[in-house]
């Protein structure tokens, strides 16, 4: 029997570029205006949002960014905790952190609405930058320098887990980054 | 021409070729033991993540979680899409298989692949989590294991066109394909433009492995993923043509309109293999230009692609149930549709956690600026759950629970199990997919052995809300887990022990047969007219499917909501540019 309705399952006969009921239409046109809706929010959001990955990118070698961290740490190191140098940079300095397994380099100690520019790269393999309790992820991969623009705008104690699978030791890669509200001088206090 | 050994289905009518049943069974049993080897990973995995159980040592959660992420996202899904293939390309066609030989080579080199690579992980030799991201480094012979496993499925692929081509000019079918068929042939070409991607990244690793050449980890990162998330493209355009064809087989669904939903699946072609750029919006490799575009999958046509399906698969379920006076009212063909019938009931599931979940929050997270709060969180194994598992899987389910008796002759045992087995899967699927979402949201990490950090330099204490969600996605993976092993049970046992399927006598009901072959939903002689009615003017712009029209615009509504959401979310965190 042949009928005007077939399943996928059947081959459709003759030809098949009919004219379409006009509920599908509509609705292929509400979901077109929708798609145009989600597209033009990304780059509405680089105009006139507070939050974009663009950041400064370019290619570094390793070893000369692992370089780089430690001059910085050098320049502004205030303090230290649990062996590890806290580094307090003037506001607007270009900051340095270097991912490696299984730590973060070296502890930031930032001021509230300040604007810095975060420096990321790996000295082995990719690792994942996870602000906590922000939320605030990116990806650290070894030969490329990510300079993120950040200004905290809260005053607090973070955290830095890695997200991105980095060795058996994976889990053990945190690191620290503290918000203090006024211009401060000085030792910071250790972790809680 | 080779002499073809043709059986007739003697419930469909159609000509199997005995060289195309065999290779459709072997795929099936390998895809369904790759899925026994991925859930029992999965098990693990969910008892370690709880916390206040934490099962597994820190080396042995990662290789797990390298096991399951193979086992499932590569090796059971390919090698159930490899079936697939063969049977959009002979069976829906009358066709007779190409070339078997060459298709039972090509299955040696797949499960050879697949082996080595299970050997390499399972040995502690392949330590890389799938995602294997240079310069983490794995034993070559991993390597070379998916390199075999990839030819493999290329032979395939070509071998799918080969029927396409071959079967046109001896005449099995003429004029257009089958639409299942269709987007099958999309699934292929994906395939094909996927597993091309997969050699210029696993080679040039391989020899990098031997230590003969270098790969810079960011081009590792974008080449990977034109394999890593457009294999699950594949899943999607072949799941796609399952709906459409568990609709046909359980309820009678019919096509609203083949130019729309074949035009749906050129865009997947077309746009789809953008989408692994998602994964790349927060690395530093590339500039907002190259994300935006790509990301927008050329302004998201292939989001406008799953959102035509979105609507053709149930309108058409919907006016497949009305042309044959199934239920009255906007909803009454979903209220007296075949709930018990597993394939119907895998359907569903599939079409809603996919769209409703998955799909919102796939679009979601893979916008440029909203990643940001989201990359390498619990958030994205919490979005393709969504998709792959209580998506794509459970569709492969219930296809499989219709090829038991129509491929394998058999009937599906453990019936009353089967027919609970959809709700099982999906419904403990979804319960873990939400708390993945929300502890995401916390910051949880993906991929992680001990959020404690318990023995890291500083403390970080996650809110105890993440100690309940942790604990209840265990549940929720328990229990579709659970599900999973009651499909290997039930497919093993059909398949290998089963009960003949004897003598279908259309109108009675038997166990083990799904509804859709012994009450095959035909259409009465009048159906043209019932059809012209359902069209009618009169009907305005509700038209032919007016419940699915409601319920497409409660998705509209939730996928805006979730959507503002999220830019909301983002716009409390520090000022980043």
């Amino acid at each position: 029997m042949h009928t005007d309705t077939h399943t996928g399952l059947d081959a459709p006969r003759g030809i098949w570029w009919k004219p379409a009921h006009k509920t599908e239409k509509m609705w292929v046109g509400i979901a077109f205006g929708w798609c145009m809706v989600l597209f033009a929010m990304m780059p509405l959001w680089h105009l006139r949002g507070g939050q974009n990955p663009s950041g400064i990118r370019r290619k570094v070698d390793p070893q000369a960014f692992y370089a780089r961290t430690q001059e910085f740490i050098k320049e502004y190191q205030v303090g230290e905790d649990r062996g590890m140098p806290i580094v307090a940079p003037p506001p607007g300095a270009e900051v340095y952190l270097t991912a490696m397994a299984f730590q973060w380099t070296p502890i930031l100690q930032l001021q509230k609405g300040v604007q810095y520019t975060i420096h990321l790269s790996a000295l082995d393999v990719n690792h994942g930058f996870s602000l906590y309790p922000l939320n605030v992820n990116f990806q650290v991969v070894p030969g490329y320098d990510y300079g993120l623009r950040m200004t905290p705008t809260e005053a607090g104690d973070f955290r830095i887990i890695c997200n991105e699978f980095c060795g058996i030791g994976h889990h053990l890669m945190l690191g620290r980054v503290i918000v203090v509200d006024a211009p401060q001088v000085g030792l910071a206090g250790g972790a809680r | 021409m080779s002499a073809a050994v043709f059986r007739t289905c003697p419930i469909t009518g159609r000509r199997i070729d005995a060289q195309a049943e065999g290779l459709i069974k072997a795929n099936a049993v390998v895809a369904v033991v790759s899925l026994l080897v991925g859930a029992i990973a999965a098990v693990m995995l969910v008892l370690t993540r709880w916390q206040a159980v934490h099962l597994l040592p820190a080396d042995w959660f990662y290789r797990i979680l390298g096991v399951h992420g193979m086992s499932m996202l590569i090796f059971f899904v390919i090698f159930f899409e490899m079936a697939v293939l063969y049977f959009a390309s002979t069976v829906l066609i009358n066709a007779r298989q190409v070339a078997p030989k060459t298709g039972w080579a090509a299955f040696g080199l797949m499960v050879g692949g697949a082996l080595l690579v299970e050997a390499m992980m399972w040995g502690g030799k392949a330590d890389v989590l799938f995602t294997s991201y240079v310069p983490l480094r794995a034993h070559p012979l991993y390597y070379l294991g998916i390199i075999l496993f990839a030819v493999g499925a290329l032979i395939v692929t070509i071998l799918f066109l080969a029927n396409l081509v071959v079967g046109k000019r001896e005449g099995a079918y003429q004029g257009s394909v089958p639409l299942v068929t269709y987007g099958a042939l999309a699934a292929d070409i994906i395939a094909i433009i996927t597993l091309l991607h997969g050699a210029a990244i696993y080679i040039p690793t391989f020899l990098w492995s031997l230590g003969l050449m270098h790969v810079d980890p960011q081009v590792y990162r974008m080449v990977w993923w034109a394999l890593g998330h457009s294999s699950q493209q594949i899943n999607m355009a072949a799941m796609v043509s399952i709906w459409y064809m568990l609709g046909a087989l359980t309820i009678g669904a019919v096509v609203l309109n083949e130019k729309i939903s074949r035009s749906a699946f050129v865009l997947y072609v077309l746009f789809i293999s953008m989408a692994s750029a998602h994964h790349l919006l927060v690395d530093p490799g590339m500039g907002s230009a190259w994300k935006v575009v790509n990301t927008s999958y050329f302004m998201y046509m292939a989001v406008l692609a799953s959102m035509i399906h979105g609507f053709t698969v149930p309108a058409g379920m919907e006016l497949g149930q009305r042309l044959r006076g199934v239920g009255t009212g906007l909803f009454g063909w979903l209220t007296r549709a075949p709930w018990g019938d597993p394939g119907f009931s895998s359907l569903v599931l599939s079409v809603v956690v996919f769209g409703f979940v998955g799909g919102i929050t796939g679009v979601a997270i893979g916008t440029e600026q909203i990643n940001i709060i989201v990359h390498n969180t619990l958030r994205v194994p919490g979005h393709f759950h969504a998709t792959v598992v209580s998506g794509t899987a459970m569709a492969f389910m219930g296809a499989t629970y219709y090829l038991i008796p129509l491929v394998f002759r058999r009937r599906v045992a453990f019936w009353t199990l089967a027919r609970w087995q959809p709700y099982i899967f999906a419904g403990g699927m979804f319960v873990m997919v939400m708390a993945m979402t929300f502890a995401g949201s916390f910051g949880v990490p993906r991929r992680h052995w001990d959020i404690s950090f318990s023995q890291a330099p500083f403390d970080l204490q996650f809110s105890p809300a993440v100690d309940v969600l942790l604990a209840i996605m265990a549940m929720g993976g328990l229990v579709a887990a659970t599900g999973a092993f009651a499909f290997v049970a039930i497919a093993v046992k059909s398949v290998f022990f089963g009960e003949p399927l004897g003598e279908v006598t259309p109108g009675r009901a038997m166990v083990g047969v799904p509804q859709g072959i012994t009450h095959p939903p035909a259409h009465a002689p009048d159906v043209d007219a019932r059809n012209a009615e359902l069209h009618a003017a009169s009907r305005g712009i509700w038209g032919p499917a007016p419940g699915t029209l409601a319920l497409v615009g409660i998705f509209l509504l939730a996928f805006v909501l979730y959507y503002f959401v999220n830019w909301k979310v983002l716009s409390f965190v520090w000022k980043i540019g």
